[in-house]
């Protein structure tokens, strides 16, 4: 199951949504961190954040760290459970089928008030 | 159906020498002390434990609230309760330690020459510790403005 085959995209996915998480969290606790000097600081930068084309990064965000939480926890099934290799097939199918059914809905439901391209 | 296990070949394992990372094919050695033991299942253990704190922050913050309602009142009113801010400490160290071990993890992988590991490690945990530092005095220290609005 692995090189070229379904594992190996599912671990670069991995690495790769990792380390976008990582930048956006060094950005989110710059933002944060306005709080602290008040309340004109701080809702001047968050303003950026209601605009349509952070609302759909905001979505892939949610994605990156769903896809990272739900493959997570089948890496932790294949390390954890000898017999987990057996299912690895329907593991990698749930993984990914877990995943739309949780994003798709998200972003319907994130979005679903957006103003675009305003 | 259970696959059965084909006989493992026999493979030296080259182990490190002192102060080595890689072995002259390039592959990483197996470490020689239990330091990536721990680093292995600290991803694990903080991984389940950011299920609860990551998507529960995504939870409340980006679908049952949004980015329409965030603001400076949103969050004071958020941190007057010492349990808010301490579930946003644990966020942050989690998620913080976890991704910079991530990045550690990439930094040998993919960071062949010294020189530049040591760069780059270093790079790494003086962000990191930076962030971690003004991330923890924000939540910690915060103390609301009264802000006079009329509503």
């Amino acid at each position: 199951m692995y090189r070229g085959q379904s594992g190996m995209w599912l671990w670069v996915l991995h690495r790769l949504t990792g380390v976008g998480i990582l930048a956006f969290l060094f950005l989110h606790i710059a933002d944060t961190y306005l709080v602290g000097l008040g309340p004109s600081y701080y809702n001047d930068l968050v303003f950026l954040y209601k605009h349509w084309a952070f609302r759909f990064l905001e979505w892939l965000l949610v994605g990156a760290v769903l896809y990272h939480a739900i493959n997570g926890m089948r890496v932790i099934a294949l390390d954890f459970w000898e017999s987990a290799i057996n299912q690895h097939k329907q593991l990698y199918y749930g993984t990914l089928g877990l995943f739309f059914v949780l994003w798709i809905p998200a972003g319907i439901f994130m979005l679903k008030d957006v103003k675009w391209f305003v | 159906m259970a696959i059965q296990t084909p006989e493992r070949p026999k493979v030296t394992v080259k182990t490190a020498t002192k102060g080595a990372r890689w072995t002259k094919t390039g592959a990483r050695p197996r470490p020689t002390n239990a330091f990536e033991l721990y680093s292995w299942y600290f991803f694990r253990v903080s991984g389940i434990l950011l299920l609860v704190f990551a998507l529960g922050h995504l939870a409340i913050m980006h679908l049952i609230n949004n980015v329409e309602v965030v603001n400076y009142d949103f969050i004071a009113q958020r941190w007057a309760s010492p349990l808010w801010r301490t579930f946003d400490l644990i966020l942050l160290f989690l998620a913080l330690t976890h991704g910079l071990n991530g990045v550690r993890t990439l930094i040998y992988d993919y960071v062949q020459s010294k020189g530049w590991r040591v760069f780059s490690l270093s790079a790494l945990y003086t962000t990191g510790l930076f962030f971690l530092l003004i991330g923890a005095q924000v939540i910690i220290t915060f103390q609301p403005v009264v802000t006079a609005r009329a509503k």
